[in-house]
């Protein structure tokens, strides 16, 4: 037997774990682009961003098209409805959540949008929730609006059809 | 569309809260700290191996023998630093130093709290600063610094 072990007095026993916390603080810069995106949530406003080549509209937009690369500069103001294009059902506890689950994170497709982004989804039963149902956001009161996509408590089911899978496909 | 240009910045925080096991030799190693002393391990041949390890790393044959060392020590290399950073363990001028303990035959990386540059030389006698014992909790903040022996 080898002995590798220190004996202690100390009634506290022998040390077995150790806390290694690993920590980057550091500043995101929005930029032009995004910051107009943030600033529209703070008047209760989806803002995104057209492409002059593609046609698409980015939302939110980093100020470029990926596809044509070229710098976008006409803004649009997109709807308040939009696409669930697909979605899961989080019923899996993790470190920092803020949201009791079991809750429905989807992927929304605003109206007139060429991007999705994840939102939450309420007022809506979770075996409900399915591809295609057609759903819009719901604000924060005028007085709690920020610049960030906080302002934006949930997206819930309008009670529309469901959207045919043609319109989004080429999304998921 | 004379939106103000404003850009906006924020401070961004990434955290991971990780915890491990320590084992039984750097366990052993951390809860000596705590007790405000200095451990080694014995390899290969009996050398003394400091901080103390599993296996001794030249011959990857099991470590036997816990081996008290220090408090004394020789510095066997150092680097000076002017500017200490935030997360640095003092937050004024120091050294970083290859810290030999009396008693064992490697050394291990720690600070040199001299006061200046031109009071640090390699082969210098150094002696090891604990928290007061009901301020150490078993991590290596517990060795608050090494000092010039004669500063004690
Ligand atoms: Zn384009």
């Amino acid at each position: 037997m080898s002995d590798q072990t220190y004996v202690t007095s100390d009634p506290r026993g022998s040390i077995t774990q150790l806390a290694t916390p690993s920590r980057l603080e550091y500043f995101f810069t929005a930029g032009t682009s995004l910051s107009k995106n943030l600033r529209g949530y703070q008047r209760g406003q989806f803002i995104g961003q057209r492409c002059p080549v593609c046609s698409k509209v980015y939302v939110p937009s980093r100020g470029s098209c990926p596809v044509d690369g070229v710098a976008l500069t006409e803004e649009v103001e997109l709807k308040n409805t939009g696409t669930v294009t697909t979605f899961c059902v989080v019923n899996v506890p993790f470190a920092g959540q803020s949201i009791k689950i079991p809750y429905i994170a989807g992927q929304i497709l605003l109206d007139g949008a060429n991007l999705s982004f994840m939102g939450l989804i309420q007022e809506c039963e979770l075996e409900e929730v399915r591809m295609g149902m057609r759903v819009e956001a719901v604000w924060v009161d005028k007085e709690d609006l920020v610049p960030s996509l906080a302002s934006v408590k949930y997206f819930r089911p309008t009670g529309e059809p469901d959207a045919a899978y043609e319109t989004y496909q080429e999304y998921l | 569309m004379s939106e103000s240009p404003e850009i906006f910045t924020s401070p961004h925080v990434l955290e991971f809260p990780y915890s491990r096991s320590t084992g039984p030799v750097i366990g052993s190693f951390l809860t000596a700290l705590r007790d405000g002393v200095l451990i080694g391990i014995k390899g290969t041949g009996g050398k003394v191996i400091f901080p103390p390890t599993e296996y001794d790393p030249d011959t990857a044959e099991e470590t036997s023998g816990i081996v008290n060392v220090g408090p004394g020590a020789v510095v066997t290399s150092w680097g000076w630093v002017n500017q200490p950073l935030k997360q640095h363990p003092l937050q004024h001028p120091f050294a970083w130093a290859l810290i030999q303990p009396d008693g064992a035959d490697t050394a291990m990386l720690h600070v040199v709290d001299a006061g200046s540059e031109s009071a640090m030389a390699t082969g210098m006698r150094v002696t090891a600063i604990f928290r007061p014992a009901d301020e150490r909790i078993g991590a290596m903040a517990d060795l608050i610094a090494f000092v010039p022996e004669e500063a004690k």
